[in-house]
């Protein structure tokens, strides 16, 4: 029998499963098991975030961005924060589920479903902020190239309209990367479901998957492709992110160190959201035989690995303002150091340059606690990140005339804070209602039989 | 050719097997027995399956020609947009300057290729259809969890029921079933 699944080191399935355990175990969450009362409590949370978040909008609609701290030079403010914050945090999910399976890493195989989830989700997030920010979300549509009777074309040299292209590529990408995953368990679930609800919706979900052999190979090479599709796009993406920043001419953004360090930032709070997500989840559903400390720990180093990219990106930004003598880029370093905003960046090199090296420690890899605390002060790293980056340049003009302070108001955080319960919605509906482990993935890992049929046969 | 199959007629026989060893022994058989359009149905992707089953996708090229579509399309319509329909003269810069359309071209290249992987794998396998007519045999919900299933159809030029039936009672079936056209 082949033993595919296990490892020198620690497993990444625990011992004792087949091909019908997996099924079983993991198609009873959504069909068997009782919806545990947390689950209740915490989507109730959730919606009452997106009460908030709607509240918001619609104050937002009506009166317009007016109502944002947002005014000029910071033109910016939380809406690119937030947009680039939750975009980067998606890119964890096309990584593992794109990056890892080229690179043959079957760990991955049992975290890749709902950290795609988790890169849908927040893409969704990620999106409602520049679409408010317009200003007239109504006519968004102008960004995009449509035959029109003004006879016009949206501005093909602009990064921002770049972005427009990458996200929305990015989204259509993850969304049928997630939903070809789902195909063969939408299949199992549909076989496994005993109320005709159910059954129906699963069966149509599943388009008929009978899983033939002809099918699956058609299937598997697509699933490759797509992968091989996703892993430039997902660098593609963040880097497009940057050039919003960098190829204009402001002091702290025109440095070709953004790319790469923007890409590395996204991954790193990508992994980390990861964590915050399947840290609690394999507790609460007992998921510890497929999300092994083998996984948790291999993030830890991802984690670790690109925070310690970030931490150099910091580091260069700080050389970069002395070294090129540029009187603006040094008086923005400056500034970002010891100006108003200096308890921002000291608090993000404490989150996001300090923090994570106590993963250095195996005590701390292996400590689901210490992992889940190192996690979430990652997510707020690297917001302040985005933070400093945006506003500390804006805010402090080439003339000290214009210079501003800009703060966010009641509704810039509500509108965040909405996002969050909406992403928190989001995920408790999913692992709900579909697979959150990739059932047919977590087959192949295990050798290809029915042991148990040996006396029935 | 045969003449077209009513409702109530055999659609083919379906054997049950515990695992992929069994199935690819059946499959070795009924090929020899000179069995052509046999089908099988496992609870996940095995390679050795379908090339047993000889088997070749062409979806690889199918989805290079999306992405080159969506290259030749991404880059065509900014090339107009900018130097044929609505020309733009920025401080006297060269109106096709290719290097900021770099970006769309590569985010319409691989839109347009993924579109192709998922669509034309969708279509090549000839989904959606809800209904299968071995669905209708009750054990075949297991192909979906843990048991491997081998179908020669009716089809088939060689197709006779009972001794496709013989052929795999040979490899001991979990369970044998004749399939009926809905």
């Amino acid at each position: 029998m082949p033993q595919t699944g296990k490892h020198s080191g620690e497993r990444v399935i625990a011992p004792g499963h087949d091909l019908a355990t997996i099924t079983d175990k993991i198609t009873s969450i959504v069909l068997k098991r009782e919806t545990p009362r947390g689950w209740y409590l915490g989507l109730a949370v959730c919606l009452v975030f997106c009460a908030m978040l709607l509240t918001s909008v619609v104050k937002l609609l009506a009166e317009g961005t007016g109502i944002w701290g947002v005014n000029i030079p910071v033109g910016w403010g939380f809406a690119i924060i937030n947009f680039v914050w939750w975009i980067g945090i998606g890119h964890a999910g096309t990584l593992i589920s794109a990056i890892l399976l080229l690179f043959r890493q079957e760990w991955r195989t049992s975290i890749n479903r709902f950290a795609e989830a988790m890169t849908i989700f927040a893409v969704m997030c990620a999106g409602i902020f520049p679409l408010l920010h317009v200003g007239r979300p109504w006519l968004a549509y102008w960004l995009l190239p449509y035959p029109n009777t003004m006879a016009l074309w949206p501005q093909f040299r602009s990064p921002l309209l770049w972005d427009v292209f990458a996200v929305s590529t990015y989204a259509t990408v993850s969304l049928l990367f997630w939903y070809v995953g789902l195909i063969p368990d939408f299949a199992t679930l549909r076989d496994r479901a005993r109320s005709k609800p159910f059954k129906i919706a699963y069966g149509m979900l599943s388009l008929g998957w009978r899983g033939a052999a002809r099918h699956w190979e058609r299937y598997e090479t697509a699933y490759l492709l797509l992968a091989g599709l996703a892993t430039p796009l997902v660098v593609s993406v963040h880097t497009v992110v940057s050039l919003d920043f960098a190829v204009g001419i402001i002091p702290g953004w025109h440095a070709t160190i953004m790319p790469p360090y923007f890409v590395a930032g996204a991954i790193y709070s990508g992994f980390a959201m990861v964590m915050t997500l399947a840290i609690p989840l394999r507790v609460v559903f007992g998921l510890q035989d497929f999300i092994t400390m083998r996984h948790l720990q291999n993030m830890a180093k991802i984690i670790l690995a690109t925070g310690l990219i970030v931490a150099y990106g910091y580091l260069m930004e700080a050389f970069f303002a002395w070294y090129s003598a540029n009187p603006y880029e040094g008086a923005m370093m400056k500034g970002r150091m010891t100006g108003p905003y200096g308890w921002a960046y000291w608090l993000l090199i404490l989150c996001n340059g300090l923090t994570p090296q106590l993963l250095w420690l195996k005590r701390v890899r292996t400590s689901t606690l210490a992992l889940f605390g190192i996690c979430l002060v990652v997510n707020v790293g690297m917001w302040l990140e985005r933070f400093v980056i945006v506003v500390t340049s804006l805010s402090r003009d080439f003339l000290p005339s214009s210079w501003h302070h800009y703060a966010g108001t009641r509704w810039d955080w509500m509108l965040y804070l909405g996002t969050i319960g909406l992403f928190g919605a989001l995920v408790f509906l999913f692992i709900r209602f579909l697979p959150m482990i990739s059932i047919f993935e977590m087959r192949t890992l295990v050798p290809h039989g029915d042991e148990t049929a040996e006396e029935a046969g | 050719m045969r003449k077209r199959p009513k409702s109530g007629d055999s659609f083919g026989v379906l054997a049950e097997f515990r695992d992929s060893d069994h199935l690819l022994e059946a499959i070795e058989t009924c090929k020899q027995a000179g069995y052509r359009h046999m089908e099988a149905y496992t609870p996940l992707p095995v390679h050795e399956v379908w090339e047993a089953l000889g088997h070749e996708s062409h979806l690889p090229k199918l989805v290079l020609a999306g992405g080159i579509t969506g290259a030749v399309v991404g880059f065509g319509m900014q090339y107009f947009a900018s130097v044929v329909h609505y020309p733009l003269n920025v401080g006297g810069r060269p109106l096709n300057s290719w290097p900021s359309f770099v970006v769309i071209t590569f985010e319409m290249t691989i839109l347009f290729a993924a579109l192709t992987a998922v669509f034309g794998m969708l279509l090549l396998n000839g989904l959606p259809r809800p209904h299968h007519p071995v669905f209708d045999v009750a054990e075949f919900e297991l192909a979906s969890r843990n048991r491997f299933f081998l179908l020669i159809p009716w089809y088939d030029p060689i197709y006779e029921r009972d001794h496709a039936s013989r052929l795999f009672e040979r490899h001991e079936p979990l369970s044998l079933n004749e399939v009926f056209h809905p």
